[in-house]
């Protein structure tokens, strides 16, 4: 199928989608924090957008709701909360080094093969466009936890954290049109309540280890001490 | 269906009233009455399940039936008499210095939220609101699990946060997929995320992506059963959190991550017509049981060491949801019962002991039955009865576990016997010696309210010896739901 015979909303959401499997790939390759923390919102923006464009052009007027919570919470406030803590925590000139950028953002690439490879059986019952957005969610959701794996720093898990959850909204959005409404604001409460208790535990780790380096969170282990 | 909205109510209420009140005495005191209350609204809605069957409320979002109403009294049960205890053993706490006036009151708040979350879990309809609510009793116990602030603690609820985050995660994936396959059949609407919607469409799902689904919702909430390899939370979580903590978590949320489970699977089961769903059960169940039982012999901290035998015990259940057939069925919902009532009465007990001993080392309990011989009995019989002794219940709902074993899959019945065994050989090589063994100097009695063990241990023991009536047909309604066959 030539990319020209679709229409243009679903060259968009393609387009889009691409953006935001982008953005996950740019946070993995992110060292700095306040960077981490703006490539996220850039993701949640790019979010909301995808939710009002199907809001729009599919005529879902609940999805707008949807869309402001999406930019509200993802692009604009917990971003800003997480630049807050940085910058309060004093971690904004600290850099972290990859040890081997090269080697996860290939494990990178494999993710979204995976990710493609576990959606094949639902591309028999929907067009194309589906299999796109459903594995691109997924491959988010996984890159999301590979940034947690290859992190130490407390807040690029936090980051991680959520943008697996961008992951999901965007599979809810783009391949069933958002979630039931009850269930969406239960969601994005959660979101919010989650966020503000990592805020909360920045606090109590650094109180306790004196950094945020969660590596140095390894009290607790089966291995004899 | 008062009742279901009295017991949703009961614990809101109680959560805006325990967290502006001061007074952490009282706060203990009314932390009770709001249990009692939930319970009594509880057995309301049992009976009135028992008498008119399943309860769909008029907008339908809250679904009660046989399955879910007997784990709605288990909770509220459990809840109270864990409150019962949590009162005088965080003013002890207290007094001791390890907790302000200000924490205990974000104590007592955020017990009523975790059983607004349970009782939310158990009673919606709506596959994302449980998930929703899911998530809530996560958050409201993060804050309990670091409650003492010590660097263990808050490492073990960062871990705990972040694990069961994730983890959870892959359940929402899990169910944007089961609403995405529900929608190819229904179309959209906001009535197809309903459980029994899609129960009674079932055959319709895409099987494809049901099995995708199932994975998904098996891991996520799989995490919180605590099923191996993705139980490294839950014994951080059991042994830094305070005693009532660990007892509510092992005893109610297990259990109710475990319901969530099996509803997921009755759907996927429904649209498969295959036993695919409950192989993946049965292995991850198996694994769990197997590794949980093994690393009991290394524990060195009491709290860890009845947490592993949780998970041990989760996996069990896990495994016999897994068989799927009426017999194995009928005997999950047993163990579930059994392993919930014995395991809080065992934390309950563990908490005392280890006040006394100041201490949750292992090696450094010792001589409870002399010092003071009630914990020390409780101690030991909670062990017996755990570890699958008869005349206890646990040894008949085990019991049942391996005859369904036998019947379907007889050779994994040997695996099941030594797993039994390596975990009976490394609770009591622990426990022997704090109950016997020399007292240390200085050890002094404490005050404690032992009765709620007494009185699960009993329920445990005449579980054991036979099944009410009652309690029976409960179980055999819940069976037939699920397994879609009675047992006898």
């Amino acid at each position: 199928m030539a990319i020209t015979d679709l229409s243009h909303y679903q060259q968009g959401i393609l387009l889009l989608a691409a953006l935001i499997l982008l953005t996950s790939f740019l946070m993995l390759g992110q060292s700095r924090l306040l960077r981490l923390v703006f490539t996220f919102a850039v993701q949640g923006v790019l979010l909301a957008v995808t939710t009002a464009l199907v809001a729009d052009v599919l005529d879902f007027p609940h999805l707008y709701i949807s869309a402001l919570l999406s930019l509200g919470l993802k692009g604009i406030l917990i971003p800003i909360m997480l630049q807050r803590l940085v910058i309060r925590l004093g971690l904004h000139r600290d850099m972290e080094t990859l040890k081997n950028p090269a080697r996860v953002m290939m494990g990178g690439t494999g993710l979204v093969v995976f990710s493609y490879y576990v959606c094949l059986p639902i591309v028999k019952l929907s067009p194309l466009i589906t299999l796109n957005t459903i594995a691109i969610s997924m491959a988010v959701v996984l890159l999301g936890m590979l940034l947690m794996i290859t992190r130490r720093q407390a807040v690029a898990h936090v980051v991680g954290f959520m943008s697996i959850e961008n992951g999901l909204f965007f599979a809810a959005v783009v391949s069933t049109y958002g979630m039931p409404m009850v269930v969406e604001l239960g969601i994005a409460f959660d979101v919010l309540v989650a966020a503000v208790l990592f805020g909360v535990f920045f606090f109590h780790i650094r109180s306790s280890i004196d950094s945020l380096d969660v590596d140095q969170l390894n009290r607790l282990s089966e291995a004899e001490k | 269906m008062i009742a279901v909205y009295l017991l949703l109510t009961v614990p809101l209420l109680g959560m805006m009233v325990l967290s502006l009140l001061a007074d952490s005495h009282q706060a203990g005191r009314v932390n009770v009455r709001f249990n009692a209350v939930a319970l009594a609204a509880a057995l309301w809605l049992a009976v009135a399940v028992l008498v008119d069957g399943p309860l769909l409320s008029p907008n339908k979002m809250l679904y009660i039936d046989s399955f879910n109403v007997y784990l709605i009294a288990l909770t509220a049960f459990v809840g109270l008499t864990t409150s019962m205890f949590s009162g005088p053993y965080m003013a002890h706490e207290q007094e001791l210095g390890r907790v302000g006036k200000r924490r205990l009151r974000l104590y007592y708040a955020m017990y009523q939220g975790f059983m607004l979350a349970m009782y939310l879990v158990l009673t919606t309809n709506n596959m994302g609101v449980m998930w929703v609510a899911m998530e809530g009793a996560t958050l409201a116990t993060v804050l309990l699990v670091s409650l003492y602030r010590t660097p263990e603690s808050v490492e073990a609820a960062w871990k705990y946060f972040i694990l069961c985050g994730v983890g959870i995660a892959q359940a929402l994936f899990g169910t944007v997929l089961l609403y995405f396959a529900a929608e190819q059949v229904h179309g959209i609407e906001d009535t197809a995320l309903l459980w029994t919607v899609l129960h009674d469409n079932a055959k319709a799902l895409n099987p494809g992506v049901m099995s995708i689904a199932f994975v998904f919702l098996l891991v996520g909430y799989g995490t919180k059963i605590g099923l191996v390899p993705l139980h490294n939370w839950l014994p951080d979580a059991h042994s830094e959190g305070p005693t009532p903590m660990s007892a509510i978590l092992s005893g109610l949320l297990l259990n109710d991550a475990l319901y969530a489970v099996v509803r997921c699977k009755m759907l996927v089961d429904g649209s498969l017509g295959t036993h695919q769903a409950g192989d993946l059960m049965m292995g991850f169940g198996l694994l769990s049981f197997i590794v949980a039982a093994l690393f009991l012999h290394r524990q060195t901290d009491v709290k860890r060491l009845f947490s592993y035998s949780s998970i041990e015990h989760m996996g069990l259940m896990t495994f016999a949801f897994g068989i799927g057939s009426p017999w194995a069925t009928f005997a999950a919902l047993f163990h579930m019962t059994t392993h919930s009532l014995t395991k809080s009465a065992i934390f309950v007990t563990v908490g005392h002991a280890a006040q006394v001993a100041k201490t949750q080392q292992i090696d450094k309990i010792r001589g409870l039955m002399r010092t003071q011989p009630m914990i020390g009995w409780g101690l030991l019989v909670g062990t017996v009865a755990i570890a699958g002794f008869p005349p206890f219940g646990v040894f008949a709902s085990e019991f049942l576990v391996l005859v369904a074993t036998m019947h379907d899959y007889p050779w994994l019945t040997p695996l099941l016997l030594i797993g039994v065994a390596i975990a009976f050989a490394g609770l009591f090589r622990h426990i022997q010696p704090m109950v016997y063994g020399d007292v240390p100097e200085g050890q002094q009695p404490i005050q404690a309210n032992l009765w709620p063990v007494m009185l699960h241990l009993a329920i445990v023991l005449c579980l054991g010896l036979a099944i009410p009536a009652f309690l029976g047909n409960w179980f055999n309604q819940a069976t037939l739901l699920i397994a879609g066959k009675l047992p006898l």
